[in-house]
């Protein structure tokens, strides 16, 4: 059976909806506190939502200095699949996983509804099991989501089709509408809307299992 | 010795400044026209023990560019000398 860890930092506050997520689609999880330095036995890792280290100073800046994060960043390279939700996001830009940076979002407002999404790439992790163009919706809860990055940084997304979800209607300032992005190879994804928040039809909606599933049979390298 | 430090934290040129615009846009209902080119950033002060100026500026240029900004938006930039923050 697939097993996914769930990292929890001080201040993480969506880590038991990602952990029910993967166990109602069928996955073993646990969680896996910050201040560990060795992650083994798992099969995908998930930085979820909230604010780890009270995102004093800038979301994630803090959290990427958590011994946890080298291990993470190992797994990483070994090719293993790890998903920031929302403040996992964050986390993985600062501590260099993924391109650019979360900013401020325009208008300086605290944004919690559901945002309809389009597929952007299916070369990721979690959008392996969707279909380009397709739409989502799918919820944001953020303050800090408008995706920013230089321009040779916005050229290498494109070029290496690292650019997965886009809003289709730009809530926050975000660059090309980005919502999500992978690394080059597509094995860590990170995403401001919450995918494990679209679990079920009668909570609003289901969208975010297709993206949950995919994540969990992502392949794991045999190194 | 102690050397007082201040690092201020800038946005990079081209990055967008939501904090610095809604504050320009908020300047003329209060009465306060012709304000321009509003930038919001962060200011840190801190004692740094070192051998000399040089060797403390070193170190807050260090930390600043570590931990106080994000490289990818932000600019970084340690001063030694008084402050006027009043430290203790």
């Amino acid at each position: 059976m697939t097993k996914i860890g769930v990292v929890v930092f001080p201040g993480s506050n969506c880590e038991y909806d990602a952990l029910l997520a993967m166990t109602t689609l069928g996955a073993e999880a646990d969680f896996i506190w910050h201040s560990d330095d060795k992650i083994v036995g798992y099969d995908g890792i998930i930085l979820p939502g909230g604010f780890a280290h009270g995102d004093y100073l800038r979301p994630g800046a803090l959290a990427r200095f958590s011994p946890v994060m080298d291990a993470i960043a190992d797994f990483a390279k070994s090719g293993g699949p790890v998903l920031g939700i929302c403040n996992g996001f964050q986390v993985l830009t600062e501590a260099g996983l993924l391109p650019g940076a979360l900013q401020k979002n325009r208008g300086l407002t605290f944004l919690s509804h559901p945002t309809t999404l389009i597929v952007a790439s299916t070369k990721s992790v979690l959008t392996r099991a969707a279909t380009k163009g397709q739409e989502l919706v799918i919820p944001i809860n953020h303050f800090s989501g408008a995706y920013t990055c230089d321009d040779p940084t916005y050229d290498a997304l494109v070029a290496n089709d690292q650019i997965v979800l886009r809003y289709k209607e730009n809530p926050n300032g975000s660059r090309d509408d980005i919502a999500g992005v992978s690394n080059v190879e597509g094995n860590v994804v990170g995403v401001m809307p919450h995918p494990e928040r679209a679990m079920s039809t009668l909570l609003g909606s289901a969208d975010g299992r297709i993206l949950l599933e995919g994540f969990l049979h992502a392949p794991v390298s045999a190194s | 010795m102690n050397f007082p430090v201040t690092v201020t934290v800038t946005l990079r040129e081209g990055i967008a400044d939501p904090e610095g615009a809604t504050i320009e846009r908020a300047l003329p209902a209060l009465g306060f026209s012709g304000v321009t080119h509003v930038r919001a950033g962060k200011s840190f002060h801190m004692m740094i023990d070192a051998v000399d100026e040089a060797a403390a500026l070193e170190r807050a240029t260090a930390l600043a560019e570590r931990l106080l900004s994000n490289p990818v938006i932000e600019n970084a930039t340690a001063r030694v000398g008084d402050s006027s923050w009043g430290v203790a």
